[in-house]
């Protein structure tokens, strides 16, 4: 048998794959994972090529599907690529802000196959929710989670946890016991794209923290078998890091609003990458081929500290934007691992959130919301630091 | 809720039916039968697909074992029925009535 041929079997194929339809979105959370840069993004790719890309990820295997954004709901071909996933056997997410929803369009999806709907809260209460979301959303979220119910769809909510909303915990938890909630999602900010940018306004204390844990822990015990509440303490007060991605180019394929494939949302800031695009490659290429796919898979590009650790197998050195972000070089270990030169960049933020929260130095330093005209001056600003 | 207080739990007079939250799919590229719901994937062995199969809402669990083991020229599966089926309500796959 060619060599070749046997290497290529040992390449997981990808489980999940994640179709940021738009950056379009009429929220504008600060902790937002899409890039800075993204108004740079002219050309949204059409529903043909969505349909070929999912025909693709198919049949290599992939079964879970995520239809994100921005805002999915603004594409107005979501009913249709709703449609093709479900008849390719698909299991299908919407994860939507909900805004752009009503019941008739709940019922259509119902209709084209749609499986489950998460719709994601910013606070549990309407000032803070409408504060960090940029806009009036909090009623209408509620009603469309009322909805998701009617129609009979998993209940998944989800909300992101940072310092602004982190000691609402218990509320957020009553919320989601009021809307009868089947799975609900404390997610953590990830400190990438706007929420990097926002971080020092969006870090929570080491004591918000510790509360947050023992009342997730609470209800965790008290709903079990009911509602499954899935909260991760934030890697950056952590002392190793977590397993990215479950590893590049491993179980996860992004395709971005305009084709291009990544191992993960937040890669596309990486250097050194080329970018495929599914309107000059097959998804089959990308994954199995493609220089990208194969930069940071396994273990071979490491280097010390993680090349001769002996817990390089469980986290595979973390995550590589959050090493390049904080130590300008991704190969490095991710510096959330106190084992890398570089983990008092970490602490020394944690440390400073810690003493500063609650004074004005802190608190009333603005947050970059997400939206165009920011990224627009973001860009702009880059440019001319270049120039 | 993935259960609620009508759920009863599992015992020989219960119907247990597939949970609606959850799909069961046969998945060439596994080679085994999976359970998706939101954010995962289970792979199941041949026996607890088949029992899955089995939970149609219209069924008790008594039948259940019956039919199964008539299938399986009467082997004693009756622990291991009952047993999967408590962690398959434990985890929300079926509901109970
Ligand atoms: S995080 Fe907020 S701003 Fe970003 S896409 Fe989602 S809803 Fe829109
Ligand atoms: S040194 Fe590298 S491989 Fe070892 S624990 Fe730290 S990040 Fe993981």
């Amino acid at each position: 048998m060619a060599m070749a041929g046997s290497e290529q079997n040992k390449i997981p194929q990808p489980l999940w794959l994640l179709c940021e339809l738009t950056y379009a979105c009429p929220l504008q959370c600060p902790y937002c994972s899409n890039p800075v840069e993204m108004a740079k993004v002219k050309n949204e790719i059409a529903t043909d090529d969505w349909i070929r890309v999912l025909r693709e990820a198919r049949k290599m295997g992939a079964t879970q599907l995520g239809f994100s954004g921005g805002e999915p709901l603004t594409r107005p071909d979501l009913e249709e690529l709703i449609a093709e996933a479900r008849q390719l056997g698909f299991y299908t997410n919407l994860i939507t802000s909900g805004i752009g929803m009503d019941e008739k369009r709940i019922k259509a999806f119902k209709k084209a196959g749609l499986d489950h709907i998460q719709v994601s809260f910013q606070a549990s209460t309407e000032d803070l929710n409408n504060l960090i979301a940029g806009t009036d959303a909090f009623e209408h979220k509620k009603e469309m989670a009322r909805l998701v119910k009617k129609y009979g769809y998993p209940m998944v909510l989800c909300f992101v946890l940072h310092r602004r909303n982190e000691d609402q915990i218990r509320d957020i938890l009553d919320l989601c016991v009021a809307l009868e909630a089947d799975y609900v999602e404390l997610a953590t900010t990830q400190y990438y794209g706007w929420a990097y940018h926002n971080r020092e306004q969006l870090l929570p204390t080491k004591a918000q923290l510790a509360h947050a844990e023992i009342v997730a822990k609470e209800y965790q015990e008290k709903l079990e078998g009911k509602m499954k509440i899935y909260y991760v303490i934030p890697d950056y007060f952590e002392d190793r890091p977590k397993k990215c991605m479950d590893g590049w180019g491993k179980v996860f394929l992004t395709i971005t609003p305009e084709g291009t494939a990544l191992p993960c949302h937040a890669a596309r800031q990486l250097p050194g990458l080329e970018f495929p695009n599914v309107k000059d490659h097959s998804v089959d290429w990308i994954w199995n081929e493609s220089p990208d796919f194969q930069k940071y898979r396994g273990l071979g590009w490491m280097k010390e500290p993680c090349l001769s650790c002996d817990e390089k197998e469980k986290d595979l050195g973390g995550c590589r934007c959050q090493a390049y972000m904080l130590t300008g070089d991704a190969t490095n270990a991710d510096p959330v691992c106190s084992k890398s030169p570089y983990h008092s960049k970490i602490t020394d933020l944690v440390d400073r959130v810690d003493e500063l929260a609650g004074t004005p130095e802190l608190e009333e330093k603005p947050m970059v919301f997400r939206n165009m005209k920011n990224s627009r001056e973001i860009i702009k600003k880059k440019s001319s630091e270049t120039a | 809720m993935l259960k609620d207080e009508t759920d009863k739990a599992i015992g020989p007079d219960v119907i247990p039916t597939f949970a609606s939250t959850h799909r069961l799919q046969w998945e060439e590229a596994q080679d085994c039968h999976v359970i998706l719901y939101p954010e995962g994937m289970v792979k199941l062995n041949p026996t607890s697909a088949e029992i899955l199969q089995q939970c149609d809402g219209e069924k008790d669990v008594k039948t259940i074992i019956e039919d199964l083991q008539k299938k399986y020229s009467g082997a004693d599966l009756e622990e291991d029925i009952l047993k999967f089926l408590e962690v398959a309500h434990g985890n929300g796959w079926i509901r109970t009535k």
